[in-house]
């Protein structure tokens, strides 16, 4: 079943330099119980369509300029607020990069988690329940998320807890309104390495447990190949290619894939010289014409620089936007 | 290149504020009469305070849009006129407060120790009192007059500055860049000079702006006890005090100044908002 | 054996934490005795997780900090005590490149004036001869003259950095201390700039202090490696070894916990976070996470660097 279908999908912001054309045509598919991997560099605008998911782009400078995202059959682009609201965490819920700054210093735990709580159970319509009934679930929150002795962790304050726990509470209070989908928006990055792997396993128990459907946005390849089993790559705005992340792996078709995949140096390996992209990611303020790669690409032709390219299925699940790519001859 | 493109910058975010064209527009009146008060008033004579005791106390009519005071001056005249004094009385007390306090709060933040220690407490001291009042006892103690009230509104105003400085300075001493100059062998002073400073300016230059609606509404309130300008000066909060006597009979005579005192206040006030939203560094980024 | 370039010796730095109502006066050991010795033209790479001390670390050896104890002596100069103004001409041979070029470039200055600063400051070129000195570093890191009068914000990351790196050139240092150089830059930016570090190091016979956290980038630059565990050095020997072939457990642990791009498995997870480091627990640091923990680890002291392992193997 088709839990988020992204059809077409523009977004531009509007600011003083002109309009930055920030997507530019999305089209992908979240499969329920799927985990799906976004990544690309700065600027590629995977954070801003993981946030056009939940409408969390302000709006001025953000304009959708087409497109749809479709949450289950419903365009989340034209619902009302109300609408909107019981959508958010409740179907839709999200995990951010910087711990830290997501929960208020000023608060406990405790009642920042019934607040979450709370307003899951409020927007959905259900009755109100007693406060005890409403601080075990919370606490049973936190013992799912491998949290220890959670009845005194909702009595102490974000600042007395480490950044790996702080991640943990937050992605606690996502699961507070029982979501189908989880976005993670580099859930890890602001992490060390050792704790990385905690909460990457952390969030793979939770998706293999609960049946979640996963969309994991990060910079790090390896992050992304630990947890997902698709995976997309984005360049400036546009998804270059989409596929099993295995396949994608070991067989990239996509040039700039090719590349983002040569750059990453390999811990066990270091006879593996990690080469460099040459050029710089484009101004969106006058993207490239036709393919946003083709300054940077070494196999651009005409047809690149004149017409954009189509996500085509060239192997079964495996879909690349390349003139150059095609079904018998893999990409040099 | 880089100029014009911070005024096409600027002009873009007052066209998408009303609050900030509004202050704007309001600063330019207020500088426009400033500037050619004494050559377009309707009644020039009634500037120094001429006699004219057939006209006194007229409603606002054709002939004086304001009404006449109770010498028969035209009001109207008389607040344009104003605008000069209170305009440079405004942004004199903010210029002499902030080349007071700022270099004292940038060297407080850079150095710390011993002799941030020594600034911040004389800062507190003056801080410690509230602004209005000591500046009453400090022109008491000089004397009335429009200069005795802008000394003693400067001295109550620097601390301020200090303390704006010295927090901005505290958090820019932290970034990397004061580090990178540490490392490339720069002397404290340099590293204060061409560093810190020029960084700090933003939100100086935002005080500095609301500040000068405050000089000016506290200029006003010093003239409206006696303790600042002297009729016949055409001083806003002088002529309100005299109004006071003629309320509310005559009401039309404290309405003007009022206003052009509100006018200003709110004026400098939201074009201080505006200023901080173009200097905000992350503005540039869009 | 040539004489080291850069040579510390017991070097600890600890802050005084301030005091509060219920507490007596705590002490907080960012580093302690740590031993390290730079040769001529050698790559260091300094690994560990936020807060082990590596960040501090480089400040002591750069005198930005002032030291607790310990001595650090720069070719052959005892520099541990000097004053600023006697430091200020040394600070041309050892220079430090900041992790991120975002913050570590003043945002009123053009690229130019920030990389002409050291030689400005240090009076080592004016006039024209200055601009051509500019001109040659901004090539020398792969940044055309029209880079010159551009500002910060008008840079992309990667260009940024190159700034910071023409400006560490400029007055010809002998170390330079990389701070985490390529962790705000994406991966493609990265490669290349690994290239260029590797291409001025050869060039210019520099010596390398390498931070970071990313032990795949380190072992693509570095010949030796130190991996850093709550302020002291718990691993030290060749690349080759402390990453290929670890010995201490921590080392072990944070190679497990790196995501392999080809693994398709979550990476291993180690328990548990590091402790408060104003708060250490007895004998080794580790042994709270450790999966070979045993009692003699949990008392005493922490257990010295010996053959370049900080781990006394069980009898």
């Amino acid at each position: 079943m088709t839990l988020v279908e992204i059809r077409d999908y523009r977004l531009a912001f509007d600011t003083f330099d002109g309009t930055l054309h920030v997507l530019d045509g999305i089209d992908l598919a979240l499969e329920a119980g799927q985990t799906l991997g976004i990544v690309g560099e700065t600027g590629c605008g995977k954070s801003v369509l993981a946030r056009s998911l939940l409408r969390l782009n302000e709006s001025p400078p953000a304009r959708v300029v087409s497109g749809a995202i479709l949450f289950e059959g419903q365009d989340v682009l034209a619902l009302p607020e109300r609408a909107m609201r019981r959508l958010r965490g409740r179907r839709i819920a999200m995990v951010f990069q910087d711990p830290a700054s997501y929960l208020n210093p000023l608060l406990s735990i405790g009642t920042q988690m019934e607040d979450a709580i709370r307003g899951q159970e409020s927007a959905a319509g259900e009755a109100k329940r007693p406060r005890r009934a409403i601080r075990d679930h919370a606490a049973g929150l936190l013992a799912s998320v491998g949290l220890a002795e959670p009845h005194r962790l909702l009595d102490s304050h974000p600042h007395q807890l480490s950044g790996g726990m702080r991640q943990r509470v937050l992605i606690a209070m996502a699961l507070a309104g029982n979501p189908s989908v989880l976005v993670a928006d580099e859930p890890t990055t602001a992490l060390d390495v050792t704790v990385q792997a905690q909460v990457l396993a952390l969030i793979a128990g939770l998706v293999k447990e609960r049946g979640l459907a996963l969309m994991l946005i990060s910079h790090d390849l390896g992050v992304v190949a630990a947890s997902c089993a698709r995976v997309a790559v984005m360049y400036a705005g546009t998804v270059v290619e989409e596929a099993p992340t295995a396949a994608l792996l070991a067989n990239p078709r996509h040039p700039y894939a090719q590349g983002l995949i040569a750059a990453v140096p390999d811990i066990d390996n270091p006879a593996h010289k990690p080469r460099g992209i040459p050029g710089s990611i484009p101004n969106l303020l006058k993207p490239p014409t036709g393919c946003r790669f083709h300054p940077r690409c070494a196999l651009a032709t005409d047809i690149c620089r004149s017409t954009k390219p189509a996500l085509r299925e060239l192997a079964p699940a495996h879909r690349v936007a390349c003139h150059h790519a095609t079904p018998e001859h893999p990409g040099p | 290149m880089v100029a014009s493109r911070s005024v096409r910058l600027a002009a873009w975010h007052f066209r998408r504020s009303f609050a900030s064209s509004l202050g704007l527009g309001l600063v330019a009146v207020i500088v426009l009469l400033a500037l050619a008060g004494p050559w377009i008033v309707p009644y020039p004579d009634d500037v120094a305070g001429k006699v004219n005791l057939a006209d006194k106390l007229l409603p606002p009519s054709k002939a004086h849009w304001f009404g006449t005071d109770e010498v028969g001056n035209d009001i109207l005249t008389r607040v344009i006129v104003g605008a000069r004094l209170s305009l440079l009385v405004g942004i004199g007390i903010t210029l002499a407060a902030a080349a007071i306090g700022v270099p004292l709060g940038i060297l407080a933040g850079t150095a710390g120790g011993k002799v941030r220690e020594a600034i911040m407490r004389v800062t507190d001291l003056f801080l410690s009192v509230p602004g209005l009042v000591l500046a009453i006892a400090l022109v008491a103690a000089l004397g009335p007059g429009i200069v005795n009230a802008m000394i003693a509104l400067v001295l109550v105003w620097w601390p301020g500055y200090v303390r704006l400085a010295e927090s901005k300075a505290l958090s820019i001493r932290g970034e990397p860049f004061i580090e990178a100059a540490r490392v490339a062998g720069a002397p404290g002073l340099r590293i204060l000079w061409r560093h810190v400073l020029p960084n700090s300016l933003s939100p100086i230059i935002v005080k500095m702006s609301m500040d000068i609606g405050q000089a000016i509404l506290a200029v006003a309130s010093l003239g409206f006890i006696g303790l600042g300008a002297k009729p016949p000066t055409p001083e806003w909060g002088a002529m309100i005090s005299i109004a006071r006597g003629y309320l509310p009979d005559w009401w039309w005579y404290a309405i003007c100044p009022g206003a052009f005192i509100y006018a200003s206040v709110l004026g400098f006030n939201l074009l201080g908002d505006g200023l901080r939203d173009i200097l905000d560094p992350r503005s540039h980024r869009g | 054996m040539t004489a080291p370039l850069l040579d510390a010796t017991g070097l600890s730095k600890t802050f005084a934490l301030p005091r509060t109502a219920f507490q007596p006066a705590r002490k907080l050991t960012a580093v302690a005795h740590v031993d390290l010795s730079l040769a001529p033209g050698a790559t260091l790479g300094l690994v560990g997780e936020s807060g082990c001390g590596k960040s501090t670390l480089a400040r002591l050896l750069l005198r930005l900090a002032p030291v607790s104890a310990g001595r650090i002596v720069f070719n052959g100069q005892d520099i541990t005590s000097l004053p600023e103004s006697a430091l200020r001409p040394l600070r041309q041979r050892l220079q430090l490149v900041h992790q991120n070029p975002s913050a570590a470039l003043d945002p009123r200055l053009t690229a130019a004036a920030s990389v002409a600063e050291p030689l400005v400051i240090q009076r080592l070129a004016s006039g024209s001869a200055l601009d051509d000195r500019v001109r040659q570093l901004f090539a020398e890191v792969g940044l055309g003259p029209e880079f010159l009068r551009r500002y910060p914000h008008e840079l992309s990351g990667g260009q940024k950095q190159r700034v910071c790196i023409a400006r560490a050139l400029a007055p010809e240092p002998q170390l330079l201390v990389l701070d985490e150089p390529t962790s705000a830059l994406d991966v493609s930016v990265q490669a290349q700039m690994l290239d260029m570090l590797a291409e001025l190091r050869a060039r210019r016979g520099l010596t390398y202090l390498f931070i970071s956290h990313n032990l795949a980038v380190v072992r693509q630059v570095c010949a030796e490696v130190a991996v850093m565990y709550l302020g002291r050095i718990v691993e030290q020997g060749s690349a080759e070894q402390v990453l290929g072939a670890p010995r201490h457990p921590y080392t072990q642990a944070l190679l497990a916990s790196v995501p392999r791009l080809h693994a398709g498995t979550v990476p291993t997870a180690t328990p548990s976070e590091p402790p408060n480091p104003a708060n250490l627990p007895q004998g080794c640091p580790f042994h709270p996470r450790c999966r070979l923990a045993e009692p003699a680890c949990r008392t005493g002291s922490p257990p010295p660097l010996v053959n370049g392992l900080a781990c006394p193997p069980s009898s």
